[in-house]
């Protein structure tokens, strides 16, 4: 069995190695007609790109990407470098004409989409050519040395039961060098995808047979993301399943966030845009769904005819009436642990680093302050975009509405939802970014608190307050602090994973969704003693 | 001020300061040598086996003693003088009290056997202990083997600790099954099978003769009374129940049985010192329950009640009914009342097992009466307020089968047993119970 764990766990790191060496690999070049092609389809009326980029990339040299992505960002620095200097020139001559015409030539965007978008035409090399081979070196290898490193646990954890053994002694799950190792693969690999997708160009050649084959295009490096994500989770699934196999509750949960991550979250936008549809993901609520009202959105959806009115109709629908009503009868479980797919990552990739949730009151008050703020930000973000997307103005309340959503991106976005709430899941825990940053979390978090039927039952008197169920909680709630005291848990953070309930060794915790009477039940006294001290001690 | 001195930091102790805090601003100290604050002693296993660091033990942050205002002393309490009003430490030091409270909880037993005092010997109770135990089984290179001695809760745990680091576990019992001084025969073979699965050596109906050691002072066997043999091992685990740890008020005044003598207010005989926890005795038992309770749950009561008597509500212990749960490995244990290992005269016992043989339940009912007396309850989770409120309200066997479904306390989606468990009471019986639906009226209409 050992060996066994061991050959999966080689395999899988080969394929991760040969999965992350694919980058270094291939040549970039474009001819001249595809790169005269590519400047007529982006509509750039800059001479000075186009004398730049045919020098650069119109050669017989062999570029890596990344002296490939240098010479184009060069390109584009230089012609917009040179027009800006076009502009302070006549800014200064006062000769208002001639500095208005020279915006035109003015490109846009990120140099490294740019550089991505080129890379992507003039890609050629082994992977390119091979990428059914390359998908069995990487993905296959990766998949496959994974479960043969997972199915062994099935006989090695023993009988069915919580088997927690050793997991403060590993490098990989106690914050050591391996779980070190494991969050800079991973914020790597996130600052890779957001920031220099050009330099991941090859991983979207491994995956263009399997995007046409579902969208009818190339891949993109979201739609390598998604299709990562989705292996990644059946994978870890599998775990899932071997390690909770005694409780059904878990077996259940697990499947419903994998269905939700493959189907709504992957198959239906590819097969949504392969029919020439919006590609739209309908279980992503507002505001985690932060680009929902912003204006490219919102006119794509005008120009998608019915399907796009519908998703438009929908999105709001499910926002303001069908999030907080099932809040309301389910508590937030019924999205963040069931439904969600950063919260199906976070229960499956995620599951073998929960114990590092923070569980001290000043993790607890940073996690109000912040999740709270992003809330605000996100809203104050929708109404200026709103605001300006139906008078047209460029700012509203002074705040400029392209600087709210920029900034929103880049440090909600990419920044916390990805780099530092995903990267970070070996030191920091598992939801780093439900916790602290996501507004949706925050905003089913206020439904939960103050209206809804779901809490976590404490059983009366028989907490022996081992700890298990705060140190297993992923949202940092000290849930022992409750069962201590026979008090009932309702917490705005709580996303109803059901592992405290799970690891208590006393059965003390339930997770229920009963009458709102008697919810929230603070008392002094536990259940055991004799009821006139109860009583007693309760009319004081 | 009022000075208030606790001695031992248990969940006792910690409760009475607790509580004495919430109702006065009185000065409190909490003495301990075993460790600077509190920390729940039955999660140690847990940080052998990996699950928790001792950090994750404690159940309140560092900050929480001082925000309080409760001194904490590390320091081993030797003498009390109670003429005076002192306790004196080891190192000579003395500290003045007003109100004394005893909480000094257990230690393991040790009834005289050679070598028990051997390198590699050890309890399962004290912080030091898990320190012994990772100083002398922390791998099975180090420790070929371990032999436990002694049935009972702390024993098994003890074994499934070192299972967990695949250390291989012989495991004796006196008895000629686990626990069955407790447990019913069919839950008592529940767990001998539960242990053997996990394939732990278990010797039943067996004694210790003895324990050897080499010239260095370290455990190498143990050697089986009734058969003679000898087991290598290098370490012997001694879990053959606890009693008070109470040693240092020998030459006190105090009244001393097996515990610190109190009465029905955790009073003893000199006025301003209690006892509470596993180290108080009551004088005469209350209930059906034993004078000395070594139990979690009792401790932390008493801990309620000598801080209402302490501030002024001079106020009797009274435990409601009994309760207790314990975990057997991979199996859950709850109960609610009182289940004998035999049933007494007037009583009559229901027992249902699943037939994975890894659930069960058993009821313990009047059989002139047909109340309810009590549950033991394995593999499935029941709500304590439902069994409080039946035995409160003294209803019978048949009300509590009706409304099995309300006391259920297991997670959503587990397959549920009811129907099963009152069928079989209905054939064995010759009654017609039908279950009822669960129902939050119900549960929730609480005394």
């Amino acid at each position: 069995m050992k060996i066994i764990k061991q050959t999966g766990l080689l395999l899988f790191l080969i394929g991760l190695l040969i999965f992350s060496g694919v980058i270094f690999t291939g040549s970039f070049n474009l001819s001249q007609s595809e790169l005269d092609a590519f400047i007529t389809e982006k509509g750039y009326k800059s001479d000075v790109i186009k004398e730049k980029l045919s020098k650069a990339i119109v050669t017989d040299e062999s570029l890596n990407i990344f002296e490939f992505s240098s010479r184009v960002r060069n390109a584009y620095e230089a012609s917009n470098e040179h027009y800006n200097a076009l502009i302070a020139k006549y800014d200064a001559e006062k000769n208002w004409d001639k500095k208005g015409a020279q915006y035109q030539y003015l490109i846009y965007g990120k140099p490294h989409t740019l550089s991505y978008e080129l890379a992507k035409k003039s890609g050629n090399g082994f992977v390119k050519n091979n990428p059914g081979l390359l998908w069995f070196l990487t993905f296959g290898l990766g998949i496959f040395g994974a479960l043969l490193f997972i199915l062994p646990n099935f006989v090695l954890l023993g009988p069915e039961g919580i088997k927690n053994n050793g997991i403060y002694f590993e490098a990989s799950t106690n914050r050591g060098w391996i779980a070190w190792l494991v969050l800079i693969y991973l914020v790597v690999f996130y600052l890779l995808l957001y920031f220099f997708p050009d330099y991941v160009v090859n991983w979207t050649f491994i995956l263009d047979p399997i995007s046409e084959f579902l969208n009818g295009g190339k891949a993109s490096q979201w739609f390598v993301y998604g299709f990562l994500y989705c292996v990644i989770m059946l994978v870890m699934g599998v775990r899932m399943y071997i390690k909770y196999r005694h409780n059904k509750y878990q077996v259940i949960r697990t499947t419903s966030v994998l269905f939700f991550q493959i189907v709504f979250a992957f198959l239906i936008p590819e097969i949504m845009v392969s029919l020439n549809m919006p590609g739209y993901d309908f279980k992503n609520a507002f505001p985690l769904d932060y680009d929902f009202f912003f204006e490219w959105n919102l006119d794509n959806l005008r120009n998608s005819g019915a399907i796009g009115l519908f998703i438009l109709v929908w999105g709001i629908v499910l926002t303001l009436v069908i999030v907080p009503v099932m809040v309301y009868f389910f508590g937030k479980r019924w999205y963040c642990s069931w439904v969600c797919g950063c919260g199906g990552l976070a229960e499956t990739l995620g599951d073998p680093y929960r114990q590092h949730s923070n569980k001290s009151l000043n993790a607890w008050k940073l996690e109000r302050w912040l999740i709270h703020s992003v809330l605000v930000f996100s809203l104050v973000m929708t109404i200026v975009t709103l605001y300006c997307y139906f008078t047209g103005a460029q700012s509203f309340l002074g705040i400029n509405s392209q600087w709210i959503k920029d900034t929103y991106s880049f440090l909600i976005g990419a920044w916390f939802a990805g780099v530092i709430g995903t990267g970070f899941y070996p030191i920091f825990g598992n939801r780093v970014w439900c916790r602290f940053g996501c507004p949706l979390a925050a905003y089913l978090g206020i439904v939960q608190r103050f209206k809804s039927r779901f809490r976590i039952t404490t059983n009366g008197g028989q907490c022996i307050s081992c700890g298990n169920c705060s140190t297993y909680c992923e949202q940092g709630i000290d849930v022992r602090a409750y069962a201590q005291k026979g008090e009932n848990i309702v917490r705005a953070s709580c996303v109803g994973c059901g592992i405290c309930s799970a690891v208590c060794p006393r059965g003390v915790l339930k997770l229920e969704n009963g009458p709102e009477k008697g919810r929230i039940n603070p008392t002094e006294i536990l259940l055991g003693n004799d009821v006139d001290l109860m009583k007693l001690v309760n009319e004081k | 001020m009022e000075h208030v001195v606790i001695i031992g930091n248990g969940i006792s102790g910690v409760t009475a300061a607790r509580h004495i805090r919430k109702l006065s601003d009185k000065k409190i100290t909490i003495i301990s040598s075993e460790t600077e604050e509190f920390f729940s002693r039955t999660a140690l296993m847990y940080v052998y086996m990996g699950h928790l660091k001792f950090e994750h033990t404690k159940p309140y942050e560092s900050w929480f003693w001082k925000k309080n205002n409760l001194t904490l002393k590390k320091g081993f309490v030797s003498k009390v003088h109670s003429s005076s009003k002192e306790v004196e430490f080891d190192t000579g030091e003395k500290l003045s009290y007003d109100s004394l409270i005893i909480a000094t909880g257990s230690k393991p037993n040790k009834f005289g056997w050679p070598g028990q005092d051997l390198n590699g010997v050890m309890g399962m109770y004290h912080k030091q202990d898990l320190e012994a135990l990772e100083k002398y089984a922390p791998n099975n290179e180090v420790c070929k083997r371990a032999v436990i001695v002694g049935g009972g809760l702390i024993g098994i745990e003890l074994a499934e600790m070192l299972h967990s680091r695949n250390i291989p576990v012989t495991f004796l019992v006196r008895e000629n099954s686990f626990w069955n001084n407790v447990l019913p025969a069919e839950e008592s073979a529940m767990i001998n099978r539960e242990i053997i699965e996990n394939h732990i050596d278990l010797r039943l109906g067996v004694n210790l003769q003895g324990i050897t050691g080499d010239e260095k002072g370290q455990v190498t066997s143990v050697i089986i009374r009734e058969t003679g043999e000898e087991i290598p091992c290098d370490v012997v685990g001694l879990t053959a129940g606890v009693s008070p740890n109470i040693d240092f008020l020998k030459d006190s005044e105090i009244e001393l049985g097996k515990g610190v003598k109190v009465n029905r207010f955790l009073e003893t005989n000199i006025q301003d010192i209690y006892a509470i926890g596993d180290c108080a005795e009551q004088h005469e038992a209350i209930g059906l329950r034993r004078p000395i309770e070594a139990v979690w749950y009792t401790g932390r009561m008493m801990g309620e009640t000598v801080a209402q008597t302490i501030c002024g509500n001079r106020i009797e212990y009274k435990p409601g009914h009994w309760f207790n749960s314990a975990k057997f490995i991979n199996i859950e244990y709850q109960t609610y009342g009182w289940v004998w290992s035999e049933p007494k005269e007037n009583e009559a016992h229901f027992y249902w097992e699943h037939e994975s043989g890894k659930k069960c339940i058993r009821i313990n009912y009047d059989k002139n009466t047909q109340e309810f007396l009590g549950i033991n309850t394995f593999g499935i989770r029941m709500r304590h307020e439902f069994f409080d409120k039946v035995l409160n309200e003294k209803q019978s066997v048949t009300a509590v089968l009706e409304h099995l479904a309300d006391a259920n306390f297991d997670p959503e989606f587990y397959k549920l047993h009811e129907s099963e468990i009152v069928a079989k009471f209905n054939k064995e019986n010759n009654t017609n119970i039908q279950l009822k639906k669960k129902s939050w009226e119900r549960i929730f209409s609480r005394v």
